[in-house]
């Protein structure tokens, strides 16, 4: 077995609104700051000990589909690298 | 016989829940989701409130407690099964239901009285109201915006799953009336069988003469026929 942490992001899909990017966008504008979009997204990290990469990336894959991501609203990607 | 208003922790609806339906002469019951349905369930309540203080989303972690398989089962069954609110939000998180709700357009929670059309009276939870009756029910939400694909929003309301809608005081359904941002004005939906729904306005708040206004009863009244 081999540590490793994986790394979940997840981020709206295209289209979805985002009222708190925005809310944030205007507080940065306000700010003084010129910018011309903004996107935020949640990133997890988990370590966890597995086989291989593959191993770890599959049991982090389902832990996304099932509960740190909601299929209506996100997309998501997850890199594993050894510890 | 007894309406099971299942309380997580973080729930703070259950309990009006329960007087709502006790004033209708509905017998109810909290259940606390440790110790499972009752095995005289005769109607499930997923109530409002904030359980597990919305982390990550708002209903998620409740989707994905061990009483919502009992719950998924009943409802499998036929026991009528309703999410208010913070319930809705799990129902849509658990798959009772189709798409989500998610943050407000305002990102601001909004507490008001709005107006609702009745857009399918044909289902247990709308037969003692009118298609096209405008209603008047409470909200109290963060995360009430319907999203869902714009595919899967025309399959639902081919099928006829929406209950309501936000609409105008004369029930013309606009943008500026949609407090919000739901997808379509989407208040309500039902599942693929029409006795398990989800709404994010609250039933149980307008039930009660003494809090100004009764339109809700009907809606709860369809549990004494569970």
């Amino acid at each position: 077995m081999t540590a490793y942490t994986a790394t979940v992001t997840v981020r709206l899909k295209a289209g979805v609104l985002d009222p708190e990017a925005e809310t944030t966008q205007r507080a940065l504008e306000r700010l003084g700051f010129d910018l011309v979009d903004l996107r935020s997204a949640d990133q997890f990290e988990i370590d966890l000990q597995a086989e291989d990469a593959d191993a770890a990336r599959e049991r982090v894959t389902d832990m996304t589909e099932r509960l740190l991501a909601n299929p209506t609203l996100h997309d998501y990607e997850v890199t594993v690298e050894a510890q | 016989m007894t309406v099971a208003v299942i309380q997580f922790g973080g729930s703070n609806c259950d309990r009006d829940t329960v007087r709502a339906l006790d004033t209708l002469g509905i017998d109810a019951q909290l259940v606390w989701h440790e110790d499972g349905l009752p095995a005289d369930t005769s109607g499930i309540v997923l109530p409002g409130g904030f359980s597990y203080g919305d982390y990550l989303r708002a209903g998620a972690m409740a989707a994905r407690s061990p009483i919502l398989a009992e719950v998924r089962e009943r409802a499998a069954s036929g026991t009528p099964v309703l999410g208010i609110c913070n319930g809705a939000q799990i129902g849509c998180e658990a798959s009772l239901t189709p798409g989500a709700f998610t943050i407000n357009r305002s990102a601001r929670f909004q507490c008001e009285r709005v107006p609702l059309r009745v857009e399918n009276a044909e289902t247990p939870w709308t037969s003692q109201y009118e298609a096209g009756e405008v209603l008047e029910f409470p909200i109290a939400h963060g995360e009430g915006r319907f999203e869902i694909a714009d595919d899967r929003l025309e399959q639902l309301e081919a099928a006829d799953r929406v209950l309501f809608r936000y609409c105008r005081p004369d029930g013309e359904v606009t943008d500026a009336a949609n407090p919000n941002g739901s997808k379509h004005n989407v208040a309500g939906i039902t599942g693929e069988s029409d006795h398990v729904a989800v709404m994010m306005p609250h039933p149980e708040r307008c039930s009660l003469s003494d809090l100004g206004g009764t339109d809700g009863q009907a809606i709860l009244r369809t549990f004494a026929d569970g």
